[in-house]
């Protein structure tokens, strides 16, 4: 193809004069510096001004960044309350401090809000004069060319024996070809390239207004909640029915989808031997559910990746753990107890602990009514000696069950609300054993420990049960934040890849009676793209025009004297 | 066969895979080793000749300014076979005219063949390497990047092979060489001593495909990234030396040596700039990715976990870059900060985020 050389670069200030040429390549406002008029009317608009330049943008959107830091080192309640109630206590004098920052829920705090919506507010108004000014742009036409095609960043020239309105056909023509917008204007034709460009920069910033909305609208109107089913239990979707629920602002009970569903069978398979033993392979519950207050009961999996999608809610397995059924008998051999009691895992390898509580239906051997809390620690598979503080795999391979008793007063009913796994032992005392010790034993299925002196008996059931974790979560607006996101990736591609671009080319009968053609381009930043295009099309134009010999051996560069800045070059 | 014996060899199979794994990736270690010191030889044994031309450059274009605009206007030739007309090109105004350093050679021949060395090793070794981690993905069963070891011994390859890709498509970046594999070496190192994980147990919310997409992408981000951190650096470098020429400063002799080497300070800032740029699209949507896959995972697809929060930061960080250099017209220094502190925000969701901070995705832990 055509070769390229490089021209060192003139003084800048003549640059100017590529005039309307170089304007409107892109719909980026200007920056100019502006003192506020006076009164209120003035100081708004200098205020709006401001906000939507390039300037304030860039502010912003490193405000966000920093902003959106503590909350990826503080706890957040939103995420975590745990360790949000645990950091209170340990940092008496900085908790306080951080409350009335908002740094524990730094992503809804006033300022954080402030900065996105500040953010959001400029970029709309970003966005509405620049479409204008884009669609204005597609409806008229690429500007003429500038008087001098000599200053711009790419250039060509030769002489030909054709007629200049044969060449400028010729060029129109190509140019079209080319997928140019191009008209002819006076002595040259006009073309430009790669519209994409902008409006895939405007669809990126109206996606990016998308996405946010619709975040925005499922945050508020979203729901989330966790429950903990044993098999064999169901669970029917209303607020009471939730372990833990958290709501969006505007959510209201009557959004929660009807339905219920019951945890027939959870199963999970882990590998066995290798270097990756114990690696779940597989948690799987198997449930009926049904939609509505009547509706048909239907089976299903629910799988950790694939959760169940119900109307507008989803169903997801997050947790799993065992749920030992326990027995326990008073001093007369009556069964007062008799439950699946789930254990939270600790580890890896599902080494679990949990309460048994006995509130009430119990006697001691003296007939007096009292409260029952067993403590109770799960190995599914011991290990052996030596190895009785975890659980060495997952699955039930050699489960034992640790039991340490104590009799009292629970303390549940004294209103403070108290977690069903923890046991509160201020009102409760412990069981001895023969030695004098406190009472602690480790059952297999089937086993029974006898409580010392008729105080009845806690049996560990051969049946062993397991519990599945759901988080049942509704967020509209997700589909809308799905589409945003893919416009935005495809209109930022566009934006970055494609190249806005000016081609011109003049030809004009010199004093000889030759044809002397000049062809220019201009991108909107410097590319090497431009002048290979330029190169490209010159090569071919060249062939349907090609050169007259050179009347003057050794030509010299003689630039226009006049400099006028290239007024002629209006869009038409 | 009895099934427990199939077992048997499967887990002999592994672990001998596993240990097959660990030779090739200390072995390309050892090669990478022998790179670096070719790389060494090329600027060490390359000619410093050439050097002045950014000086030259820079000192002539001073008298040039006065002149009247040279204006090449190529014609066709007087004979009868006419050459086609030739594309004049201008750079914008007020752009210094540097010419492009000679690469880590220096035009000298016996660097050069260092240099062409030391391609061949880097070669040789990536070809090891990845072949260390075909293989470990082959014992683990799974893609290689279910913790930090597995994750370290990835980037670096796919890092090198970003380089490799840039010297096929005769892009000029073989000056970048040393620099790369220096760090790779601290890369494998790190992940072979600190990080050094034998076995590891993948939880099923990873099983899914979006596992693949997502980290993958990733990844190859994270690679380009530094490839356009490096070159950013070195901008800042060759900038300041060039306005130390400017302004009538004699740089030290090494900076002198190794600067006059570099491509202009221009056409740095320019691939560094392409290079952020071309990734940015699919840092975006690796981001989306993985908001789906922790949308089918964990329930929610943006929950503000610190990896989510620093992706987050990372992007924004990204986007400031683009956005001054599109738009405020921050080129130059300012805007190549803002691409050192994105930088910096990916270096920090990679390492500090997995070390210091735990969230929902620690399990890719150390
Ligand atoms: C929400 C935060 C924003 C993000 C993440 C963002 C991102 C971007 C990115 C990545 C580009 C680079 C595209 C390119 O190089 O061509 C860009 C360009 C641009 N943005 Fe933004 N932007 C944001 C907000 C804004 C705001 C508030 C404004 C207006 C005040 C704005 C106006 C522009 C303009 C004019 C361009 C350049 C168009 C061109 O090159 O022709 N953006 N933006």
């Amino acid at each position: 193809m055509s070769n390229t050389t490089t021209d060192t670069s003139p003084d800048g200030a003549e640059d100017q004069d590529l005039g309307a040429a170089g304007a409107q390549l892109s719909t980026a406002p200007r920056e100019e510096p502006q003192l506020p008029g006076l009164g209120v009317i003035g100081w708004a608009r200098w205020f709006w001004r401001q906000l939507t330049s390039m300037r304030v943008a860039l502010l912003l959107l490193l405000l966000l960044s920093l902003g959106a830091i503590p909350g990826s080192l503080i706890p957040q309640t939103g995420i975590d309350i745990t360790k949000v109630e645990d950091f209170r206590k340990s940092h008496t004098v900085l908790a306080p401090i951080y409350d009335k920052l908002g740094l524990f829920h730094v992503y809804s705090s006033v300022w954080f809000s402030a900065i996105y919506i500040l953010l959001f507010v400029s970029l709309i108004g970003c966005i509405v004069p620049r479409t204008w000014q884009f669609v204005g742009q597609l409806r008229g036409r690429p500007p003429g060319a500038p008087k001098r095609l000599t200053r711009l960043p790419a250039y060509t020239t030769w002489r030909t024996e054709a007629d200049p309105e044969q060449v400028r056909a010729a060029a129109l023509a190509l140019l079209k070809k080319r997928r140019f917008r191009a008209h002819a204007a006076g002595d040259s034709v006009a073309a430009e390239k790669g519209y994409v460009r902008e409006l895939g920069n405007l669809a990126f910033h109206v996606a990016l207004i998308v996405l946010l909305t619709a975040f925005a609208w499922g945050q508020m109107f979203k729901s989330d909640g966790t429950k903990l089913v044993v098999e064999g239990d169901g669970f029917s979707n209303s607020i009471l029915q939730y372990d833990d629920f958290k709501s969006g602002s505007l959510f209201t009970n009557d959004d929660l989808a009807p339905f219920s569903f019951d945890l027939k069978d959870f199963k999970g398979t882990y590998e066995l031997t290798g270097p990756n033993r114990g690696t779940p392979r597989l948690y799987q519950a198997t449930m009926k559910y049904s939609q509505g207050a009547y509706g048909k009961e239907k089976s299903t999996t629910v799988k950790v990746n694939s959760p169940l999608k119900i109307g507008d809610a989803k169903v997801y397995l997050v947790s799993h753990g065992y749920a030992p059924v326990i027995t326990v008998r008073d001093g007369k051999g009556d069964v007062v107890y008799q439950d699946a009691v789930p254990l939270l895992p600790l580890d890896g390898n599902v080494t679990s602990t949990g309460v048994v509580k006995v509130m009430d239906g119990y006697k001691n051997a003296e007939g007096v009514t009292e409260q029952l809390g067993i403590k109770a620690f799960l190995l599914p598979t011991y290990g052996g000696a030596g190895q009785e503080t975890a659980s060495t795999f997952p699955a039930l391979l050699n489960p034992v069950l640790n039991l340490e008793p104590y009799h009292g007063d629970l303390g549940v009913d004294s209103g403070i609300p108290q977690s069903v796994y923890q046991l509160n032992k201020n009102h409760m005392k412990d069981y001895k054993d023969s030695d004098g010790k406190q009472l602690r034993t480790n059952l297999k299925p089937g086993e029974t420990l006898t409580l010392p002196n008729g105080a009845g008996s806690v049996t560990f059931e051969k049946q062993i049960k397991e519990w599945a974790g759901f988080e049942i979560v509704q967020e509209p607006g997700s589909g809308w934040a799905l589409g945003g996101a893919v416009a935005a990736i495809l209109g930022l591609a566009a934006s970055l890849f494609i190249q806005r671009r000016r081609v011109w080319v003049r030809a004009v009968r010199g004093a000889d009676g030759v044809t002397v053609v000049e062809m220019a381009g201009l991108g909107r930043s410097e590319s090497a793209k431009v002048p290979e295009e330029l190169g490209d099309l010159a090569g071919t134009l060249y062939d349907q025009a090609p050169g007259a010999p050179d009347p003057d051996p050794d030509p010299s560069p003689t630039p226009d004297p006049q400099v006028v800045p290239a007024e002629g070059a209006e869009k038409q | 066969m009895t099934s427990a014996a199939t077992t048997e060899l499967a887990v002999a199979t592994n672990e001998h895979l596993a240990s097959i794994s660990n030779t090739l990736i200390y072995s390309a270690m050892a090669v990478y080793t022998l790179a670096f010191f070719a790389y060494i030889a090329e600027w060490l044994l390359g000619s410093r000749s050439k050097v002045g031309r950014t000086a030259a450059a820079l000192t002539a274009d001073a008298t040039k300014k006065a002149a009247a605009p040279a204006v090449t206007v190529k014609k066709a030739g007087s004979t009868a076979v006419l050459e086609r007309p030739k594309v004049v090109v201008r750079s914008a105004a007020g752009a210094r005219d540097v010419p492009d350093g000679p690469g880590a050679h220096g035009g000298d021949e016996q660097g050069d063949m260092y240099g062409r060395i030391a391609v061949s090793l880097t070669v040789l070794a990536f070809l090891v390497e990845l072949a260390g981690v075909i293989a470990r993905a082959a014992s683990v069963e799974r893609a290689p990047w279910g913790n930090m070891y597995e994750f370290n011994i990835t980037f670096s390859t796919v890092a090198v092979g970003v380089y490799l890709a840039l010297l096929a498509l005769k892009k000029n970046i073989r000056w970048l060489g040393l620099f790369l594999i220096t760090t790779v070496l601290l890369d494998l190192g790190l992940a072979v001593t600190v990080l050094y994980t034998a076995s590891d147990q993948l939880v099923p919310a990873l099983h899914s495909y979006w596992l693949y997409i997502h980290v993958s992408t990733a990844i190859f981000c994270g690679a380009v990234f530094y490839v356009g951190a490096v070159a950013t650096i070195l901008y800042l470098f060759k900038d300041s030396y060039e306005n130390k020429l400017l302004g009538g400063g004699t740089p030290g002799k090494f900076a002198t040596s190794v600067l006059e080497r570099l491509p202009a300070s221009a056409s740095l800032d320019k691939f560094a700039y392409r290079v952020n740029a071309a990734v940015f699209p699919l840092w975006t949507f690796t981001i989306i990715a993985g908001a789906i896959w922790a949308g089918d995972a964990w329930g929610r697809y943006w929950n503000w976990d610190p990896k989510e929060t620093w992706s987050f930061i990372t992007w924004v960080a990204y986007a400031c870059y683009l956005h001054a250099r599109a738009t405020a017209g921050w080129k130059g220094r300012k805007a190549a900060y803002l691409a050192l502190i994105a930088f910096g925000c990916w270096l920090f969701n990679y390492y500090g985020v997995n070390i210091f901070v735990s969230g929902k995705h620690s399990y890719a832990g150390v």
